[in-house]
């Protein structure tokens, strides 16, 4: 009875193949170059995308029914964290601190990859990109919300969360990661498939999601923790995505290699010079250590990293240019950074504080050749001074790098006691650096770079303070001013975690839970 | 027995985040929809202009002629975020499943007429490209739409149109293998029935005002398309020639259809009730469009249906024109 006539089975490949770039074609009614007009202008050449090879094959089905699954597991945990009030849970309230920071830092950046891989598939004309980067702006979407909703509940128990869509466009250590991602979605399609697909991705995601996710591990934040590890499972296939741009371009043309160069070296170092928040929060902020800043540079950079290059060299790829500054460097990032943050503690919208002894041995181990020597000495300062009265708060606005944007607060390579600082000239302007990395890359494109919304340079033209304020009336106090417009409360959002509201809240909350008060 | 779990009840300090705060006037607990959707793309202090488009800001209301005073008003009635988007259609997929085995192990495919079946395969094929173009189109309002309501909505639609083209893809390989696949693509490119939806559907593609983009996409073309060839010749007609077998095949897009155009017609409705401009704006695109979607379908559904296909396209334009009147629009 089985009329069945015996159909040809297609192999996985085969069958994706079809639910995908076969639905493409190549239109007639409209001309290429009106449909795709960006995958030109950045000169990368691309011959064939039929030579795209899928780095997954998930079709649509299946992605719905795995990442429900996902989210139904998630939001279950989510939702029995906020009900148990799991954040009494973390090993120390300065502990969330980090969490902050990563809600105005990070989460707006998942956002604006939603848009940004959103472009850029629409913008390749092979179907086989396209499909993989329209999931990651659908994923991304998932990133922003899981975390936005994961840590809505501590913004109703802490300060330092509660405007923090705003402070990402305004507060100005935010305008690190803000341009960071500024820069990678207003580049090209390709640039921003190597920016973000490659270079943050691929090669840097380990040191900034594993040592956030591990960190809720170690200090008890199951919330933050779920969210990540949820997340993970995407970052595999957004991981895949990277390296199979990377190798697609590099085998379509050489002329593509000194392009893919130069971004790889650009991309390594801004989105490094981000990462400096990370590592001032594994070494600084974490209660509870996971492990410092400058062995996970060690592991997931020089050694993963290294060979992953070594991988690439077959493609003519070589090590990004900046990775011996950067060897240099991870003595002393972390400790530079969480300086400057105490010292300007009154302009941030998370608390600060003084390491305490044990930290400061931690710190010792792990930093044996810089940490006695240089930043130890400044600590014991600065906490003499505070117990004297006299904490320590700089009032006077920072220059700032005009690529990166973060203050000058770098040293020269091999030389941890002086200030870097490069400069160079522009149609009659002059502009300063961090870093020659910095300065190479603005000279490369000083048109771009010459639009940063630097936030020093705002707050000196007057355009950082609420509408209707006088800068010229008698006893004006800018720092207020500018608080104002950030939306960052003086004395609950900023300041010393000591004396916090944070603190106290915390430990009364604490002991009702676990004393009988 | 109930245990409580809660041990301490502590007075949060706030409900909610302060940029959802100053848009609902009150803070207040907000659902995770508004939670995860008010107020998420920037608005301004853009560090760079976009090298690929300088005279535009990353995000910038210049690339549309709607005016706004509020983006975020174009709500999504489905409240769909990302959980409640993918658990949504992860149970519209287990269903789509559970039909394609029903099909398959019953033998139905087997049981179709012979002249179902191939009405079906030529009618339904070359719309799996036709979907991919859909596709292609919401990923372009999803990145160019001025707020992040309009945009996110997009990319679910983006991503719903692709496993539409894939649950096509799947139906042409059950009711006619691989064959029926590159059949169905040439006469997509080729035969001249389908040139002028496919012509529709590249012109399509050099709108560059995201909003004309979900008109002509969203509203005017399937708001034809899925009426007439899902509801009306696949569930009405295939099925009153024995071909009910196609209409378990193709429910996920009946389905899909009627719960999307509720975002459809509410996004347009905020637009056409903000002001008389964008009223007049939106109306043009739909003049400019609508006669075109209608005289590029008829040669299509008349593939299935031949000479009943003028008035089956005249049945579903009344409807389409009571959807329109309800939006504010005329057909």
């Amino acid at each position: 009875m089985d009329m069945q006539v015996a159909k040809k089975k297609l192999g996985l490949k085969e069958k994706y193949q079809v639910m995908t770039r076969d639905l493409n074609w190549t239109p007639t009614y409209q001309k290429m170059e009106d449909i795709y007009p960006y995958v030109h202008y950045e000169g990368i050449k691309i011959h064939d995308w039929d030579r795209w090879e899928d780095p997954f094959r998930l079709t649509m089905d299946a992605y719905w029914k795995y990442q429900a699954e996902k989210e139904k597991k998630l939001y279950a945990i989510i939702d029995a964290y906020a009900q148990n009030n799991g954040h009494l849970n973390v090993t120390d309230a300065r502990y969330i601190n980090t969490v902050k920071l990563f809600l105005t830092g990070v989460s707006p950046l998942e956002y604006m990859a939603h848009r940004g891989f959103a472009h850029v598939g629409r913008a390749f004309p092979g179907p086989g990109p396209r499909v993989a980067c329209l999931m990651q702006s659908l994923d991304e979407m998932r990133h922003f919300q899981t975390q936005v909703h994961a840590i809505s509940n501590y913004n109703k128990y802490y300060n330092g969360f509660h405007d923090f869509r705003q402070w990402h466009d305004r507060v100005w250590y935010l305008s690190v990661p803000k341009s960071f991602f500024d820069d990678a979605i207003t580049a090209g399609p390709f640039e921003f498939m190597v920016a973000i697909g490659f270079s943050f991705e691929y090669v840097l995601t380990n040191l900034l999601f594993v040592p956030f996710v591990s960190g809720a591990a170690y200090n008890g934040d199951m919330g933050t923790m779920a969210y990540g590890f949820s997340a993970q499972s995407d970052e595999a296939r957004h991981m895949t995505l990277g390296l199979e741009v990377i190798k697609f371009i590099l085998e379509q043309d050489p002329d593509n290699l000194p392009i893919v160069q130069r971004w790889i070296d650009k991309w390594t170092w801004r989105g490094y010079r981000v990462l400096t928040l990370v590592a001032m929060m594994m070494d600084y902020m974490l209660p509870k250590r996971t492990m410092s800043w400058k062995e996970a540079w060690e592991i997931y950079f020089e050694e993963n990293g290294g060979a992953l290059f070594r991988d690439l060299s077959r493609y003519g790829i070589r090590m990004p240019k900046c990775a011996e500054t950067i060897r240099f460097e991870k003595d002393h990032l972390s400790h530079q950074a969480w300086c400057t943050f105490y010292n300007y503690t009154a302009a941030t919208a998370f608390h600060t504080w003084i390491p305490t002894e044990d930290e400061m041995q931690w710190l010792s181990a792990k930093y044996p050749d810089s940490f006695d020597k240089y930043y130890r000495p400044r600590w014991e300062f600065w906490r003499e001074q505070a117990a004297k009265g006299n904490r320590f708060y700089n009032t006077t606005l920072p220059m700032l790098c005009q690529t990166c944007q973060i203050p000058m607060l770098f040293t020269e390579p091999g030389d941890p006691t002086k200030i870097c600082y490069r400069e160079t000239d522009y149609k009659g302007m002059k502009y300063h650096f961090c870093s020659d990395h910095c300065k190479e890359i603005f000279e490369h494109e000083p048109e771009k770079y010459v639009q940063a919304w630097l936030p020093v340079h705002q707050i000196y033209q007057g355009n950082c303070f609420p509408e209707g304020t006088d800068p010229s009336a008698e006893g004006f106090d800018p720092l207020k001013a500018v608080l104002q417009w950030y939306n960052v409360v003086h004395g609950r959002d900023n300041l010393d975690f000591d004396g916090s509201e944070d603190q106290r809240n915390f430990a009364a909350w604490r002991a009702q839970a676990t004393r009988n008060v | 027995m109930q245990i409580d779990l809660r041990t301490v009840t502590i007075k949060p300090l706030r409900q909610t985040f302060d940029h959802i705060a100053r848009y609902l006037g009150a803070d207040k607990p907000v659902s995770r929809y508004l939670e995860g959707s008010i107020g998420i793309q920037p608005k301004d202090i853009f560090h760079y202009r976009p090298t690929w488009e300088p005279e535009r800001e990353i995000f910038d209301e210049g690339r549309t002629k709607i005016r706004m005073k509020d983006w975020d008003a174009l709500k999504d009635p489905r409240q769909f975020y990302y959980g409640a988007y993918t658990s949504a259609r992860a149970r519209q997929q287990d269903t789509a499943e559970a039909n394609f085995d029903f099909v398959e192990s019953r033998g139905l495919v087997e049981a179709l007429p012979d002249e179902v079946r191939q009405a079906a395969v030529a009618l339904l094929v070359p719309l799996r490209h036709l979907a991919w173009g859909a596709n292609m189109n919401n990923a372009a309002v999803c990145a160019y739409a001025y707020g992040g309501m309009a945009a996110q909505a997009a990319i679910y639609q983006s991503m719903d149109q692709l496993g539409i083209a894939q649950y096509l893809t799947r139906i042409g390989l059950l009711l006619g293998d691989v064959e029926a696949l590159s059949a169905g693509k040439q006469a997509w490119m080729n035969d001249p029935v389908w040139q002028p939806l496919r012509r529709y559907v590249e012109d399509s593609f050099v709108v560059k005002d995201p909003f004309e983009l979900h008109t002509v996409q969203n509203l005017v073309l399937d708001g034809l398309l899925y009426p007439l060839v899902y509801d009306t010749i696949v569930d009405q007609i295939f099925a009153a020639r024995g071909g009910a077998a196609i209409a378990m095949l193709t429910q996920f897009m009946t389905q899909w259809s009627a719960e999307t155009r509720k975002w459809v017609d509410a996004t347009l409705k905020a637009i056409v009730t903000e002001s008389a401009e964008n009223r007049g704006i939106v109306q043009a695109w739909v003049d400019a469009w609508l006669p075109r979607a209608k005289e590029a379908l008829l040669p299509v559904a008349a593939i299935a249906v031949s000479e009943q296909a003028p008035a089956l396209l005249d049945e579903v334009m009344e409807g389409f024109a009571q959807r329109l009147a309800k939006i504010g629009l005329s057909a």
